[in-house]
């Protein structure tokens, strides 16, 4: 039986809260290797948010934003969404091709487009790799897909699968920024309604 | 002066004229959108997902195309609206991220476009415009004085059906 999302306690919502902190800590170490930069990362955020307020997670639905999506596969299933703004998307792109580009467009060329994809790779696959050893689960992010588009339309892809199962989602959110606020982003783990359960016994919380 | 009402992911809302209805950053989820063109009655639905069978627990109608739409004719009916006349225009139903799988989820938006033209059929409404499908996020707003559907996109720009 699944968990309902509205009925976890807060003891149960600080240990998933810790998942994202240990978690993101690894995925930002990874990103600050790659960029040759400090990387700083907030507190994670739990968000249990009614439908219509996953559009506006960000700010403004219309907001043009690159969305690098991965689903997680194996004992938890879930998505795993990184969020760039197009300003950030366009500075990541020339720190890893060390280059000065002036590119501010919806358009990345084919190299652009990997070298993002690669990014939320190596951020997927280190915060799933913290899981996987924390809670000895087997979870495998799937290859990315990348999407330049309006934030709300990026933000509801994830939502969606929580639809079957009630009114609202989890949303485990954490902000990074590189201190000047070039390369600032959102990094969201979002389980699936049925993985809590297995989420919850492997950290030892019976529910 | 109009006033614009937003109708937010599972939601729904009818306006008389002189009033607009509008969804912001619309993705795989499809903007129904119903008018009775002699009431100058709009209404607009924000459906998620296509069916309400495949649910458990609670469920908010307006989420599910089977359960969403007669609601919308409902609600227009009681601010006057009659059903015979109502015609339909639709939007959204987007696959924003271009994974090469049969995974539900991913190709959602197909599955809500099909189910909502189904369920229209059903109710003997016909589709008068459209703009589904596709990998772009769509915002619209939609207008009880004339009908008109306006749809803007990111790549796209912007265009009336």
């Amino acid at each position: 039986m699944a968990i309902i999302i509205n009925d976890l306690k807060d003891n149960e919502l600080d240990i998933l809260r810790e998942i994202g902190n240990i978690g993101a800590g690894n995925a930002v170490t990874a990103l600050a290797k790659l960029l040759n930069k400090r990387i700083e990362m907030s507190v994670p955020r739990i968000k249990i948010l009614d439908f219509k307020e996953i559009p506006e997670i960000l700010g403004d639905p219309e907001m043009l934003v690159t969305g690098i999506l991965l689903s997680m596969n194996g004992d938890l299933t879930g998505n795993i969404l990184f969020i760039l703004r197009l300003e950030a998307a366009h500075a990541l792109v020339n720190i890893l091709m060390s280059k000065q580009d002036t590119n501010d467009g919806i358009q990345f060329d084919e190299i652009e487009v990997s070298a993002l994809k690669e990014t939320g790779n190596i951020l997927a696959g280190s915060y799933l790799s913290a899981l996987s050893t924390m809670l000895n689960l087997n979870i495998t992010p799937s290859t990315p897909e990348l999407c330049v588009d309006m934030a709300g339309a990026i933000l509801s892809v994830p939502a969606i699968a929580f639809g079957s199962w009630g009114e609202s989602v989890l949303y485990i959110e954490n902000k990074f920024t590189d201190g000047n606020q070039n390369i600032g982003g959102e990094f969201f783990l979002i389980p699936d309604v049925q993985s809590y359960e297995t989420l919850l016994k492997a950290l030892g919380v019976t529910s | 002066m109009e006033n614009v009402i937003k109708v937010g992911m599972a939601e729904l809302n009818v306006v008389s004229c002189p009033n607009a209805l509008t969804t912001l950053g619309l993705g795989s989820c499809i903007g129904l959108c119903l008018y009775d063109s002699v009431a100058k009655i709009a209404g607009m639905i924000h459906i998620m997902l296509p069916y309400s069978t495949n649910g458990v627990g609670e469920c908010n109608p307006a989420k599910y195309a089977d359960t969403g739409i007669p609601l919308l004719i409902n609600w227009m009916e009681r601010k006057g609206a009659v059903k015979n006349r109502l015609t339909a225009k639709m939007a959204g139903g987007a696959q924003m991220f271009a994974f090469n799988s049969n995974n539900d989820i991913i190709q959602i938006g197909k599955k809500n476009i099909i189910a909502t033209k189904e369920y229209l059929e059903k109710m003997n409404i016909r589709i008068v415009a459209e703009d589904t499908g596709g990998n772009c996020g769509r915002t619209i707003e939609f207008y009880s004085n004339d009908g008109s559907l306006l749809i803007k996109t990111i790549g796209q720009g912007t265009k009336t059906i």
